[in-house]
């Protein structure tokens, strides 16, 4: 066993100091978290009801009226979708590497969050699977992507990267959720047992009869194990491939070996970002101060601060190896990205992803709350305009003056993105008053163990 | 067949049910359930001993290779049924096939990973749709069990090494 960590309270926000949970705490903490919420959580629910409403009859119209009403023009035909589709599923790589790549290393800070991350990563998936539907339009023909028998005998062209993201994504979605319904299991086991009537028996069912013997236990950890090993080179798999989807094409500004790492990089800049933006409010709210200690947003913001630094040497690289390659039309592109329509959304990429980050060298604003929030937001925008800045100018201005063309958002295509957001924050609002947003298994093994003999503890 | 019988030892804390366990072993009891509410290295070190490793990982291994064996067929196949020269390349065969390989790992990340899910589930005993007589709610909870079957007239005995050990709660 690895040496139990620090066992003196560290103090929280406010000088006040927390100190550590039990096993029945963590119990009665989590099943806190299920009570019947109150106004505010309802009032959030009508706020975000309302924004979907808005976005699915955006869709809607869309449907009805054509493409041309989400501002798809040639050369323009990737646009906001795209953009925000490589936004979400890379939103959802921070839940994988908490869960499966930090749970390899053994990490252990990462049990009070690896949950609520793993929902996160779900939804974020769910939400980037909508927009390839909304932006090829026709979204019912969408099983033509699934290689299945045919009359026509036509098939899928396996050589394409676009095909390859049906796999990956599709892969990614399938085992995050194994893996996350796997990690429930032995909760939803406790739920049950502290619940009555009906409760009981939906828990019941879905705890699929756990009761925690060894025999549970040994297959269970194994397979978590392999889980874990499965689920980390599939996340470095998925953005890879989504970064092929560009990469793979001959346009200038895109078609760079640089991309894959790049973009996950970007991704797991984002994820936690996100990860923050969600657990704040649900430390705050649910007073899970005990459990979310300011060591774990330390060790966020650091991972924050990282990534971000490796981001702007990709960065660098990027304007690097444009300039240093000699081709005049790949120079052209990067000079009108820099220079032309677009420099603005540019700009913001460089101080939201690269400069905002930089107050997390202090190590006060890697624990303050507000300042994480803020500095958050700030690289969920950066991201986002990362991808646009890929998108939208490096189709805007590719080999030939006469395919050139800018492309202007339009209501229909705005009021979907952001419904779009409203979809991943409804789900996950309904997942914590569902679901333990707190791994109870994970928070106890953490915990040091209940001795009686304290005097021969920690001989092992 | 001489009658069995059940007894369960409740336990607080871990190092009691590691004595426990260590006296029962040590006395020729094996037929022993043991419930913890977390796996508890202490306790797994002790069950674990004389154990193979889960076969988890056979699932896990062989579901991986059927999900790379039909990535391969499925793209070769399928481009032999379209058999369209592509920039002065076949549709199939060695040459044109790292495109594939992408395939290839992704479904074989995918039914390695339902494989393992199958074993874990197969090999647990799950879904469990009766509660063991032995079980109690405290388990998934702070407290932890150790259920020995054993002839029915050793019951006596199998009390007392629980009781010494530290056990809570003694019941049949």
């Amino acid at each position: 066993m690895s040496p139990p960590e620090q066992r003196t309270p560290p103090p929280i926000a406010g000088g006040a100091t927390v100190a550590e949970p039990t096993y029945a705490d963590v119990n009665r903490d989590v099943l806190a978290t299920l009570r019947v919420p109150g106004n505010l959580y309802f009032t959030w629910m009508c706020v975000v009801g309302l924004i979907l409403t808005c976005g699915i009859l955006a869709w809607t119209y869309q449907i009805f009226m054509g493409m041309g009403a989400a501002g798809k023009r040639t050369p323009q035909m990737w646009a906001m979708y795209i953009t925000t589709f490589v936004f979400w599923i890379g939103i959802g790589h921070a839940g994988t590497l908490i869960s499966a790549v930090l749970y390899l290393f053994r990490a252990r800070w990462r049990t009070s969050i690896y949950r609520a991350a793993e929902a996160m990563t779900i939804f974020a998936v769910l939400t980037a699977g909508l927009f390839p539907m909304i932006h090829a339009g026709r979204m019912w023909f969408a099983y033509f992507l699934l290689p299945y028998p045919n009359q026509r005998l036509l098939w899928p062209n396996f050589k394409s990267p676009l095909v390859w993201d049906v796999f990956a994504i599709s892969t990614y979605l399938s085992i995050s959720t194994v893996f996350f319904i796997v990690g429930l299991v032995p909760d939803i086991a406790a739920l049950r047992d502290a619940s009555t009537g009906w409760r009981r028996r939906v828990f019941a069912l879905l705890s699929l009869g756990w009761e925690g013997s060894d025999r549970q236990w040994r297959h269970y950890r194994r397979a978590y194990g392999l889980f874990a090993a499965l689920a980390t080179p599939l996340v470095l798999s998925v953005h890879s491939v989504v970064s092929w989807d560009f990469a793979m094409a001959l346009v200038p500004g895109w078609h760079s070996t640089l991309f894959a790492p790049f973009f996950v990089d970007g991704a797991i800049f984002s994820g936690f970002a996100m990860v923050l933006v969600l657990g704040l409010p649900m430390r705050h709210f649910f007073n899970l101060h005990a459990y979310i200690r300011d060591r774990h947003l330390d060790a966020m913001a650091k991972l924050i601060l990282v990534t971000g630094l490796v981001l702007t040497y990709f960065y660098i690289c990027e304007l690097f190896t444009s300039w240093y390659s000699g081709d005049h039309i790949e120079k052209a592109s990067l000079f009108w990205r820099l220079t032309g329509s677009y420099s603005w959304a540019l700009a913001t990429m460089y101080f939201c992803n690269c400069f905002a980050p930089l107050i997390l060298f202090w190590k006060k604003a890697r624990t303050n709350p507000v300042i994480l929030y803020v500095i958050s937001i700030l690289v969920l925008i950066g991201m986002w305009f990362e991808r646009f800045n890929i998108i939208v100018p490096g189709l805007a201005h590719d080999f030939y003056p006469y395919t050139w063309g800018v492309y202007v958002p339009t209501i229909t295509d705005t009021t979907i993105i952001v419904g779009s957001f409203a979809w991943f924050f409804i789900l996950f609002l309904g997942f914590i008053k569902l679901m333990p947003s707190l791994s109870i298994v994970e928070v106890k093994e953490t915990l040091a163990a209940p001795i009686k003999d304290t005097r021969h503890a920690g001989h092992h | 067949m001489p009658a069995t019988t059940e007894i369960l030892g409740v336990f607080a804390h871990v190092d009691t049910t590691v004595r426990a366990l260590e006296e029962l072993k040590a006395k020729g009891y094996h037929d022993l359930t043991v419930y913890t509410p977390v796996p508890v290295h202490e306790i797994e070190d002790v069950v674990e001993r004389d154990r193979p490793v889960s076969r988890v990982r056979l699932f896990t291994l062989l579901g991986g290779l059927t999900g790379l064996a039909s990535g391969w067929i499925i793209t070769m196949w399928s481009s032999a049924r379209w058999d369209l020269w592509v920039g002065g390349k076949p549709a199939y065969g060695i040459p044109v096939s790292p495109p594939y390989v992408v395939i290839m790992f992704e479904l074989m990340i995918l039914f390695g990973g339902i494989a393992t899910l199958i074993g874990m589930v197969t090999l647990g005993r799950l879904p469990k749709f009766r509660t063991s007589s032995s079980y109690d709610p405290r388990f998934t909870n702070d407290r932890f069990g150790v259920a020995v079957h054993c002839a029915a007239e050793r019951a006596a005995s199998v009390r007392d090494i629980l009781r010494a050990a530290g056990a809570e709660e003694v019941r049949a």
